[in-house]
């Protein structure tokens, strides 16, 4: 995009939202996500991990287990339990975050574990627990779908059996459009958004929230562009655990026909 | 932290290799694990850096907000210091509350920077006795491998140094730099039976009978002390520290300072 374009856009952002080409305060188009980048394994001492960049959104997410659930009353005799702590750094947001939990951050912690323990095959591990710990070093709105999908990511690099990865993004409306992953002005200034999270193999939404006004249609394309959106994540997920742990037989075969 | 075990014949070891003077990472007794740092990783604070110690990793925020000035300090800007160990870095850290070690470690660290008039308090009042600046400094540890005593403070002064007072955001008049002058460093070691070591692992503070870490100004004056766990120190073994601890403080300075 010429420089001069990107900065009429730019001054326009302190206006409106949507500018008249369609594209947004920053430059998207309306079903476009924001830069996403996943590394996975990146903590020594957890089981497994993942390091999550998506906008300006870092996140990093660590997995014990499966280990002995304590306090024993916690355990199940059938299965594991999951547990999540999602924790937003003091320091990751405009206004400081005071330290230790709060109603939204223990909310999300619920449905996170809730939506993780639909993918996990829990019963392989009865009295055991599944601890995930979000940390969100920066937030940059949307920070819920990109903690899941970094959880996903990091009980995947942990050796956890599970039927899927979950991937999440939000959707939403801003200017009476409806676009794809809403940034922090969008967010604050929208009329709606909506994270979503499925297994994106068999299409199952297993994270679904809503806040603003859409009407039926409306939420029928913020879905459509949420779930298309989730395929995409789905392969980055799989590319970090593949940049992870693939083995180039390629490389190993040239090995031995030189000896 | 929650009961952390080292096997009996994993302390000897390091024991027996410290009475020849070698370290299971093939240090010597006096020096220091890699440092490898990284200014303002985080867009949303006034000043952050990410500091490597070894495989100790830790990530340090600061934010500055308006507000009111203690009534014995009406014309002084506040330093608060905070520490979270997280279960991300280490099994055996827990959510929730605070524990002893974390408040300890932002204390040590907080006195550290206090104690060697780092910042510039009375350039961060805004109006005597009404308005002055808040200086939020949060530690979060990303991975614990020993010695987050100095590999914190470190991080401390790093951001602090890079920070940017966001007057502007507040309608304060315009941003200006965070007025830091000093660079005070902290030397930790630990003691296991007889012998003295610099800058701990995690194994090594698990072996350990007794910790001391000093905090040294540019000038290597000694501006903060503290001694922890249950053993005890010998005056000597404390002189001894304080020498080891002024040369290696002064290394750590000039690195940080330029930017290696």
């Amino acid at each position: 995009m010429p420089g001069n374009l990107r900065k009429g856009i730019d001054y326009m952002a302190d206006v409106k939202h949507m500018g008249k080409d369609g594209l947004r305060a920053d430059g998207r188009r309306a079903d476009e996500m924001r830069p996403l980048r996943i590394e996975a394994g990146v903590l020594e001492n957890a089981d497994g991990s993942a390091y999550l960049e998506w906008g300006s959104n870092k996140v990093i997410a660590a997995v014990y287990g499966p280990r002995e659930a304590q306090p024993k009353y916690l355990q199940d005799p059938a299965k594991a339990i999951v547990q999540v702590n999602y924790n937003m750094a003091a320091f990751s947001s405009e206004e400081r975050v005071r330290p230790g939990p709060n109603r939204r951050a223990t909310e999300i912690s619920k449905i996170t574990a809730e939506a993780l323990e639909s993918v996990i095959l829990t019963s392989h591990f009865p009295r055991a627990s599944i601890d995930v710990y979000i940390e969100v070093l920066e937030a940059d709105a949307g920070t819920r779908c990109a903690g899941l999908t970094a959880a996903s990511v990091a009980v995947a690099d942990a050796g956890i059996p599970m039927i899927d990865m979950v991937a999440a993004c939000a959707a939403g409306k801003v200017d009476g459009q409806i676009v794809l992953d809403l940034g922090k002005k969008e967010d604050n200034f929208g009329q709606a958004d909506m994270p979503l999270g499925i297994i994106p193999r068999s299409g199952e939404i297993v994270l679904l929230q809503m806040d603003g006004d859409m009407t039926r249609e409306e939420f029928g394309k913020a879905m459509e562009m949420a779930m298309a959106a989730c395929k995409r994540i789905h392969g980055l997920q799989q590319d970090a655990l593949r940049s992870r742990y693939a083995v180039n037989f390629a490389d190993m075969d040239d090995g031995e026909a030189e000896k | 932290m929650k009961k952390t075990i080292i096997p009996e014949i994993r302390k000897e070891t390091i024991y027996k290799l410290a009475q020849r003077g070698c370290r299971e990472d093939d240090r010597s007794l006096d020096s220091f694990r890699d440092i490898g740092f990284q200014l303002n990783p985080i867009g949303t604070a006034e000043g952050s850096a990410r500091l490597h110690l070894g495989r100790t990793d830790v990530l340090v925020g600061v934010k500055v907000q308006p507000g009111e000035p203690y009534p014995d300090k009406p014309d002084q800007g506040v330093l608060m210091t905070g520490c979270e160990l997280k279960p991300m870095a280490h099994p055996g850290f827990e959510s929730g509350a605070p524990s002893d070690e974390s408040v300890e470690i932002a204390r040590v660290v907080d006195r550290g920077i206090r104690e060697s008039g780092m910042l510039d308090m009375q350039k961060l009042c805004i109006a005597p006795g009404e308005k002055i600046w808040n200086v939020f400094l949060d530690i979060q540890v990303i991975n614990y491998d020993g010695n987050l005593f100095d590999s914190a403070t470190m991080a401390s002064i790093l951001a602090l140094h890079s920070a940017t007072v966001p007057a502007a955001r507040f309608g304060e008049g315009d941003d200006f730099p965070m007025p830091a002058g000093a660079w005070p460093v902290t030397a930790t070691f630990v003691k296991i039976k007889d012998i003295m070591m610099a800058d701990p692992t995690l194994m090594e503070e698990l072996a350990a009978d007794a910790r001391f870490t000093v905090s040294l100004d540019d000038l290597g004056h000694i501006r903060a002390m503290q001694k922890g766990l249950k053993g005890s120190l010998t005056y000597d073994e404390v002189g001894r520290a304080l020498d080891t601890a002024r040369k290696l403080t002064e290394d750590i300075r000039s690195r940080l300072i330029s930017g290696e």
